[in-house]
């Protein structure tokens, strides 16, 4: 897994994989802190955190993001 | 007594509402939501087929634009029933993971699952439906399995716990029609569950025919969105599921090879 980060973080910065692609946050940010910085409602979308849905949302001001986690986040689209 | 007392229309009423798990439906047409070219086309066909459930699909949310394209935002979960599909899924694990990650997202505990086995037919996978299926229902999903017209497959999957069986009146956006009337018949005549015919349907007089075979009801989205005039297509699709619905419960006349007169032979005029 970290071999696909191969690049140097600036100190106080961690690399996260979000929906495929290598994103850089600071160090400490959570979940919310996240979701903020997309512009993304945390109801309206599912959190999947190296293969573990958080189901939690009220959790997700605490929730530390840690370096090279993998996220998938999701909603619903159009489909049959 | 008014006189358009005397010329109004009877209503019919069905005396076996479309009941799954327990949950009675108003409409025996559900829809999906796919391909429309606007959301607003998407709402006012969905809206204008009176369909109660509406399949969405999940997906990655996508980061790198500013326009939302979430089907949420469009469709008032108090007003549709939402029904998200394993849509694209190709084995029985992707097919559960999907149905983890929609049913996290807070509406119901259904699933419409698809686990296709091939790119160019998109045919389920009976081995992997079945599966993904056993797994779900022990996670107390409710599962309305898309399979192919083969009726050992779905006694397996009412066997194994679906509430619903959705066979292809052919595939996926393909807009053939039926091409197995039998067999659909064979499958509605020996499930307990709701028969719900997925995928298929071109037109009109192809809703009303798989209706006609007696099953419970119809998912379509391609036969609508597809359509020139969806919303018009969309009224059509409404009145065709019911048509089709009254002709199978009013029962049709016996087929015969020779022609039966329907005025009187008696008192024809004199040469």
């Amino acid at each position: 897994m970290s071999s696909s980060f191969a690049w140097e973080t600036t100190v106080g910065e961690i690399s996260l994989e979000v929906n495929g692609a290598e994103r850089r946050v600071p160090a400490r940010f959570t979940v919310a802190d996240l979701l903020g910085s997309l512009g993304l409602d945390a109801r309206a979308v599912v959190i999947e955190r190296n293969g573990t849905i958080l189901r939690d949302r009220s959790s997700f001001a605490m929730m530390d993001l840690a370096a090279d986690d993998k996220l998938e986040i999701v909603h619903f689209v159009g489909g049959g | 007594m008014a006189h358009a007392d005397l010329i109004s229309p009877v209503t019919i009423a069905d005396p076996h509402p479309l009941v799954i798990a327990g949950r009675e439906f108003r409409s025996r047409l559900m829809v999906g939501t796919g391909k429309y070219a606007s959301n607003v086309q998407m709402v006012d066909a969905i809206e204008t087929s009176g369909a109660e459930v509406v399949t969405v699909a999940v997906r990655r949310v996508d980061l790198d634009r500013s326009k939302d394209e979430g089907a949420l935002h469009h469709l008032d979960p108090d007003h549709y029933f939402l029904l998200a599909n394993t849509a694209g899924c190709y084995s029985a694990s992707d097919a559960v993971r999907y149905a983890r990650l929609a049913r996290a997202a807070g509406f119901n505990e259904w699933v419409k699952l698809e686990v296709i086995g091939d790119q160019q037919t998109l045919l389920p996978d009976s081995i992997g439906l079945l599966e993904a299926t056993k797994t779900l229902v022990d996670e107390g999903f409710k599962v309305l399995a898309y399979t192919n017209e083969d009726l050992v497959t779905a006694l397996k999957l009412e066997d194994a716990g679906a509430v619903a069986v959705m066979p292809l009146a052919s595939p996926i956006g393909s807009g053939l029609g039926m091409l197995n009337p039998y067999a659909i018949r064979t499958i509605k005549q020996r499930l307990s569950v709701p028969v719900i015919v997925d995928a298929g349907v071109g037109t009109a007089s192809d809703a009303c025919i798989v209706m006609e075979q007696g099953v419970d009801g119809i998912l379509m989205n391609t036969g609508i969105a597809a359509a020139q005039d969806p919303v018009r297509m969309a009224a059509a699709m409404k009145a065709a599921v019911e048509a089709g619905r009254n002709a199978y419960l009013a029962g049709r006349m016996p087929r015969r090879e020779v022609a039966v007169p329907s005025s009187p032979t008696i008192g024809m005029l004199g040469s």
